[in-house]
Parts: structure tokens; C-alpha cells; sequence
């Protein structure tokens, strides 16, 4: 029960109301029949599909607030299909890569839509859109000549970066424009130069890294910035113990996470807190490593209560992980969920990592609480659907699904799925969030050119 | 035809904009998310990349950009010409925070208005930081987390003054809500940065003593104990050797509920030198849900044991904790 003393500050209200409304959906899944536990859990693709198609073809009035943003909507739209794996048709394919021709800059760089000036944020977005798309015509389509000058017009004495001519400087500057000339392959030393001591001054004593120096650690910031330091190979300069303590915090027990200290649990950070881990994991090597000390082919948790290690009731799965009451069933649940399109052959054996966030709980969030049925995620129960939530939803379960494997190669573990193994989504590149195999293809082709 | 305030004359029908040709946008035959503009909205804005385009630095191209700026105050292009037309007309600038202020009001949480703002702040020097103060003191009124706001307010500090009053401003909004963790965040600003304290050193006893306060007042509430251990950054040998530091971390644990940030800081504590009495031992005993399996000789050990078990969603985190505990002594 919601406590309703007066002397509660607002703070803990607000987070005793998203608490019930979390508990209230976890409790309704708990007391339904199998087959309805699985119906709940399953990520509705189709709908997902249908809503983000429509955006893409037509957007009501109320979008006049994101006309400065259109390149962003594009990339939500564009790498939430992709991460469902599936594509656009050719026709809608180059009507995409043409609008975004005309929000390239003839100086260089992308605005927020036709005529608008050019910057990061949409540059970014733009980029990674076309990436995203994929072939030859919309990668030729970026003129990396003119943005690697308007990257090193966007920079400052100090460093770090001004989102735009005369505009704000902040870590998401930075994090858009190293981001852009590292996966266009235009990164240099000038644009690298001081960068790192920027971020560094970011990291605060909580752990976490903030928008500006002296500002609130904060998720978005944290990835931002943990992401550039990788990227300029500065990633030890930071006290990454301790903001490995700070992101761990972050997940509360609804199984989400926050984007700050006593903060509520939001969607969103599935991503950039969720893709923090997986950045920790997959290029720092020390902590990276040590991660693997978890092997999932041992009886790893074996001495945590916790974990309900369950033997198979059907077909030899070895074990079912989950962290709390509801998760065991969720678990429970996949057990009964026919694998037939895994080839059983090739995930015996597999290297695997617990990894160290609760990547069960954090679907289970976005499963249940994120999820809209008729298609879009959104931030929290009561909350609507939008393309930016529907887009880190699915990254940051993408990263949950994914994150246990050390290869990046591999195909999770049912196991590791929750629901149906059709909720499996495409892997990432964790560092600029596109597609794995797009960012691969892209690698290649700007390595090419 | 509606006859409220909002009935507008289209500016094709007004006479000081004859002399200009509205410039559409170029959307191409087939655009992709195409946005169903209001058709107010596409003529504010024909209008705008019209003006934008000549660059025409006029008073009507002042008051073009405002409309533009209410139907969509993210549009960056609108703002950054704004700023260029204030300064070739030298406008006066109290008048544009008073615009500002309208236009944040509906919406706090844009950049581009906080980036407006630190523009025409910066441009009215240190006369505007109490209005400053006073402007973000509002915004936190109806959001004490409000981002934007605290990162103007702490802009405002460092460029243009105002520290005297900051730590009683930061106490104030704790004592409203001690969980605010940017207020916790605040107050380490002013205490690190604010010319009129001794900075951390100088400052340390008495905001130990504060937070260790709130947090035997709320033992759950982790801003206060990232805080504290804060206070002691880059001088981690003396947040090992205080016993407040520890003493806390012990009447915490005794009390037997809410002891994860107690548990956690111990054992950091210990992973840095710390040397534990047998006090803390019992207290970490006397945890244990069960008595069937002794008490691990290893306090470390025993700390990640029992914090697997009261914060089951960090579970995976304290058993990587474990299996990288330095060596017990």
C-alpha cells in the first residue's frame, strides 16, 4: 500500500505511485495462467511495426514541437525497425535518404530539417540513420569531407563541443561528434585533442558523469561521455570503479532504471544506463574480463538465494535465472515456449557472463511496464508511447538480451530471453546504437572510401 | 470564425509584410516523416526562412522570430537568429529575459531557452544574478530537479556572482525534500567551488556531521551517503582512518533494516585498508537470515554474502564484488 503520511517529501510520493503501478502489473502477472503469462511477455512486434511505419509516413500537428528534430525522429523510427529486424521498402528507403539530403547543410553537417542551421545532435541522428539504411547509395549519400569541417568548426579552445554555431557546449556534444568521425572514419587528432579532459572534469563524485562540469551525475550524460572516452582510448582516465557503483545503483526494484540519484524509473535508460554496462563489458578490458570470471557453464549463483536454478521440465535446459518471485515465473514461463527455430547444437557450449546488472528484471520492466500493446514502449505505466522511448526501450533490451554473451557473434541462450525467443531482437554496436551488422557494413564501406 | 484573442490575420493579408515572398520549406516531392503543420505554423515559418535566408536584422524580424519561437520553441535556427537580430538592433535585453521567461514557463526543459538565457545573462553581466537567482529559484518551485535549471543556476554563480546565500538556498530545499539529489548535488558545488567557504577541507567536519545526521535520520536514502563519501574525494586515507565514517556505517547496520548503503560502504571501506573491530563483525552477523552457515572469516566475503540477499536486483554486482575482494588479512 501507497503510505500517505504528510510526512512524506515529494520525492518519495512520487516514487511510491510509480511503485504501486509497477507492483500492481507485476502482481496481475503473477496471478494469471501460464498461457496468458506468456501472451503478457511477448513483445508485440506487429503493432511496434505498424506504429513506427505510420511516423514515418505521416506525423500529426503535435509534432510541430520536434520540427527542429526530424532527423531524430527518422533515426528512432528507422533503428527501432531495425532492431525488430525487419526493413523499409526500397521506394520508402530513398524518399528517407533524399529528405535527409535536404537537411544536410551545403557547409557540412545535418539541421533538424530543410533550411535549418546544421547540428550535432541531428548530424548524429542523420548519420546514423543512413547507416542504418545501409547501402551504398545512402552511405555515398553523407559528405564526410564538409562534416569533419563542420565537427572542427563545432569545437572549442577547451576541447569539448558546441552543439551548434555559437551553441551550447556540452558532454552530448562531444559524445555526437566523436561518435560521427569515429564510425565515418574522419576521426583525427585535432578533433580528439583536449576532448578527454572535458569529460574528465564531468565525472562527479557520485560516480556518474554530468551535462556540464559541477552538474548532477545523470544517465544520458554518463553514456555520452563513458562512450567518448572509449572511442579516444582515454577510458582509464576516469575512476571507472566508481562509476561502475553509480550505474549498478541505478536500477531500482522495478527492474528499470533511473537517470539519477532518487529519481524515477524511466524507460529510456533501459539504454543509457543498460548500454553502459554493455560498453564496461565488451571494450574495457580489465573490468571486461573480469565480468567473464561469472561462467555461465558453471553453477555460477549457485550460492544466491536469489536464483532459482530450476532443472528442465520439457527438453534439457540447463538452468533459468530470474532474481525475485515474479521473474522466477517469467522464467518459468520460457520453459514451456517451444525453441524449435534455435539450433540446440549450436548454444551448447557457448561462453556466456552474468552480467552485472539484472538484465531478467530489466525486460521484465520493459515487457510489461514500457510496453503499449497496440504497439510503441513508453517511459512508465500511465505514460504515452513516442518514437524516442519505443527506440531506447528496444535498444536497451536488445543490451539486456545480448549482454550475455562474450562473443558478440552469439546467439543468446533462450534462457536468457525472457518470453518468447521471438522477442529476440537484432544486436548492437553499443557505442553509436545502430545495428551491429549495419555498423559493421559501414566500418567497412567508410574504411573503403 | 472563432472570436477569441487567438483569431490571427494571415500575414499574407497584412500590409508590412507585403514587400516579402514567403520561402517554403524543401521538403522534396515525398518526405519522410512529414509533420501535418498548422497553417499558421507554415506561414510563421515561410515568413521566417524568408527573413532568415536576406538576413534581415529588423524590429519586425524581431517580433517574427517570437511568433515562431511560441509555435516551436525547440527550433534552434529561430533562437541562434533572434540573438543575432537583439544584437544589431542593441535590444534591450531586461525585456528579453522577461520573454524568456514567458516562454520557459510551458516549457522548462529545452535547451535552447536555458542556452537563450545564458546569452542574454552573460550579455547583462553581474546586475543580472539575483534576477537569475530568483528566475531558477522559480523554475525549482514547480521542479526541484528541474536539469536545466540548476545547470543555469551554477552558470549564474561562477559568471556573474551571487554565492552568499547558495548553502542556506541548498538547506532549505533539503529540509522541503532530503531525497533531492540535485540539491545534495548543489551543495557539494558550493561547498568545492564558492569563494566564501574554506572549500572541502575547510568545510569537512561540519558536512560530515550534517550527512551523517540525515542519514540516521534516512538510512535509505542514498544521496547522503554518495555524498559523504564525496567529502572525502582524493583524500580517500582519511574517509578510511574516520571513525565518523565507519561509526555510521556500524549504528546503520545495528539497526537492522535499510543497511545496503551501510553494507556497501563498508565494504568499500575495507577494500581500502580498513581495519574492522569485532563490533562490526557481530553487527554483520546478526544479518544473516540464517544460522545454518557460519559467518564467512572474511568480512568482505560476508558483507557481499549478505548484500546478495537483502539487494537481490544488485545479486550479480556484489558476487563480481566478491570475486574481486583484495585478499583478506
Amino acid at each position: 500500500m501507497a503510505s500517505t503520511s504528510s510526512n512524506e517529501t515529494v520525492t518519495q510520493r512520487e516514487q511510491s505511485i510509480v511503485l504501486e503501478d509497477v507492483k500492481l502489473m507485476y502482481t496481475i502477472f503473477a496471478d494469471v495462467p501460464p498461457k496468458t503469462k506468456l501472451l503478457m511477455l511477448e513483445l508485440h512486434r506487429d503493432n511496434h511495426m505498424e506504429y513506427l511505419l505510420r511516423g514515418l509516413q505521416q506525423l500529426g500537428p503535435s509534432f510541430c514541437a520536434l520540427d527542429a528534430n526530424r532527423p531524430w525522429i527518422c533515426y528512432w523510427i528507422l533503428h527501432s525497425i531495425a532492431l525488430l529486424g525487419e526493413s523499409i521498402d526500397a521506394r520508402l528507403e530513398d524518399r528517407t535518404i533524399d529528405f535527409l539530403s535536404r537537411c544536410q547543410d551545403p557547409d557540412g553537417g545535418y539541421g533538424g530539417g530543410p533550411g535549418q542551421m546544421p547540428h550535432l545532435a541531428t548530424t548524429y541522428a542523420a548519420v546514423n540513420s543512413l547507416i542504418t539504411l545501409g547501402d551504398e547509395k545512402s552511405l555515398s549519400s553523407i559528405d564526410r569531407d564538409k562534416i569533419y569541417r563542420f565537427l572542427l568548426s563545432m569545437k572549442d579552445p577547451n576541447g569539448a563541443f558546441r552543439m551548434h554555431d555559437a551553441g551550447e557546449m556540452d558532454v552530448r556534444a562531444c559524445y555526437t561528434a566523436i561518435s560521427v568521425a569515429s564510425v565515418l572514419n574522419i576521426l583525427d587528432d585535432e578533433l580528439v585533442r583536449d576532448v578527454g579532459n572535458y569529460i574528465l572534469s564531468c565525472q562527479t563524485y557520485e560516480g556518474g558523469i554530468s551535462g556540464e562540469p559541477g552538474s548532477e551525475a545523470h544517465g544520458g550524460y554518463t553514456f555520452c561521455g563513458l562512450a567518448t572516452m572509449i572511442l579516444i582510448n582515454e577510458v582509464d582516465r576516469l575512476d571507472l570503479a566508481t562509476l561502475l557503483d553509480w550505474v549498478v545503483f541505478r536500477q531500482g526494484v522495478e527492474g528499470g532504471f533511473q537517470g539519477r540519484t532518487n529519481k524515477l524509473v524511466d524507460g529510456c535508460y533501459s539504454f543509457w544506463q543498460g548500454g553502459i554496462f554493455a560498453l564496461l563489458q565488451r571494450f574495457h578490458t580489465i573490468i571486461g574480463e573480469s565480468m567473464t570470471l561469472l561462467d555461465a557453464g558453471q553453477a555460477n549463483c549457485a550460492d544466491s538465494p536469489q536464483t532459482t536454478v530450476e532443472s528442465d521440465i520439457s527438453d534439457g535446459e540447463e538452468s533459468l535465472h530470474g532474481t525475485s518471485s515474479s521473474g522466477d515465473e517469467a522464467c518459468a514461463i520460457q520453459q514451456g515456449v517451444n525453441f524449435g527455430n534455435v539450433d540446440r547444437k549450436s548454444i551448447e557450449g557457448r561462453a556466456e557472463r552474468e552480467p552485472l546488472f539484472n538484465s531478467i528484471a530489466l525486460q521484465r520492466y520493459l515487457l510489461l511496464c514500457s510496453q503499449d500493446p497496440g504497439g510503441g514502449l513508453k517511459d512508465k505505466p500511465r505514460k504515452g508511447r513516442d518514437h524516442y522511448h519505443t527506440c531506447y526501450c528496444l535498444s536497451g533490451l536488445s543490451v539486456s538480451q545480448h549482454c550475455w554473451s562474450k562473443d558478440e557473434d552469439s546467439s543468446p541462450l533462450p534462457r536468457v530471453v525472457l518470453g518468447p525467443y521471438f522477442n529476440l531482437l537484432e544486436p548492437i554496436n553499443p557505442i553509436h546504437n545502430v545495428v551491429l551488422e549495419r555498423y559493421r557494413e559501414a566500418q567497412e564501406f567508410f574504411a573503403r572510401s | 470564425m472563432e472570436s477569441d484573442e487567438g483569431e490571427r490575420l494571415p500575414m499574407s493579408r497584412r500590409p508590412e509584410w507585403s514587400d516579402v515572398t514567403p520561402l517554403p520549406q524543401d521538403d522534396g516531392p515525398d518526405p519522410v516523416v512529414p509533420i501535418d503543420y498548422k497553417q499558421d505554423f507554415t506561414e510563421t515559418m515561410d515568413y521566417f526562412r524568408a527573413l532568415y535566408r536576406a538576413q534581415e536584422r529588423s524590429p519586425r524580424a524581431l517580433s517574427l522570430t517570437q511568433e515562431a519561437i511560441r509555435f516551436n520553441p525547440g527550433n534552434y535556427t529561430v533562437w541562434h537568429f533572434r540573438r543575432q537580430i537583439l544584437e544589431s538592433l542593441d535590444a534591450d535585453l531586461h525585456e528579453e529575459l522577461d520573454f524568456v521567461e514567458r516562454i520557459a514557463k510551458s516549457n522548462s526543459k529545452n535547451y535552447q531557452i536555458w542556452h537563450h538565457r545564458r546569452w542574454v545573462a552573460g550579455k547583462l553581466g553581474s546586475d543580472a544574478a539575483i534576477k537569475e537567482l530568483e528566475f531558477t529559484k522559480k523554475i525549482l518551485s514547480l521542479d526541484a530537479k528541474n536539469y536545466h535549471a540548476w545547470s543555469h543556476r551554477q552558470w549564474v554563480l561562477q559568471a556573474l556572482g551571487g554565492w552568499e546565500d547558495e548553502l542556506d538556498f541548498c538547506q532549505k530545499l533539503l529540509e522541503e525534500d532530503i531525497f533531492n539529489n540535485s540539491a545534495w548535488n548543489q551543495r557539494y558545488f558550493v561547498v568545492t567551488r564558492s569563494p566564501f567557504l574554506g572549500g572541502l577541507k575547510g568545510m569537512r567536519d561540519s558536512e560530515v556531521s550534517y550527512t551523517v545526521e540525515a542519514i540516521m535520520a534516512n538510512p535509505e536514502n542514498e544521496s547522503p551517503w554518495r555524498y559523504l563519501r564525496g567529502l572525502y574525494k582524493d583524500d580517500i586515507q582519511s574517509w578510511v582512518n574516520d571513525p565518523k565514517v565507519s561509526s555510521v556505517c556500524l549504528k546503520v547496520l545495528r539497526i537492522k533494516s535499510n543497511s545496503v548503503f551501510a553494507l556497501s560502504m563498508l565494504l568499500d571501506l575495507l577494500c581500502h585498508g580498513f581495519r574492522p573491530s569485532e563490533e562490526f563483525r557481530e553487527a554483520i552477523g546478526a544479518l544473516r537470515t540464517s544460522d545454518s552457515e557460519p559467518l564467512d572469516s572474511d568480512l568482505g566475503k560476508a558483507i557481499c554474502h549478505v548484500l546478495q540477499l537483502v539487494d537481490s536486483i544488485r545479486a550479480n554486482y556484489w558476487m563480481w564484488r566478491k570475486s574481486k575482494l583484495p585478499v583478506a588479512v
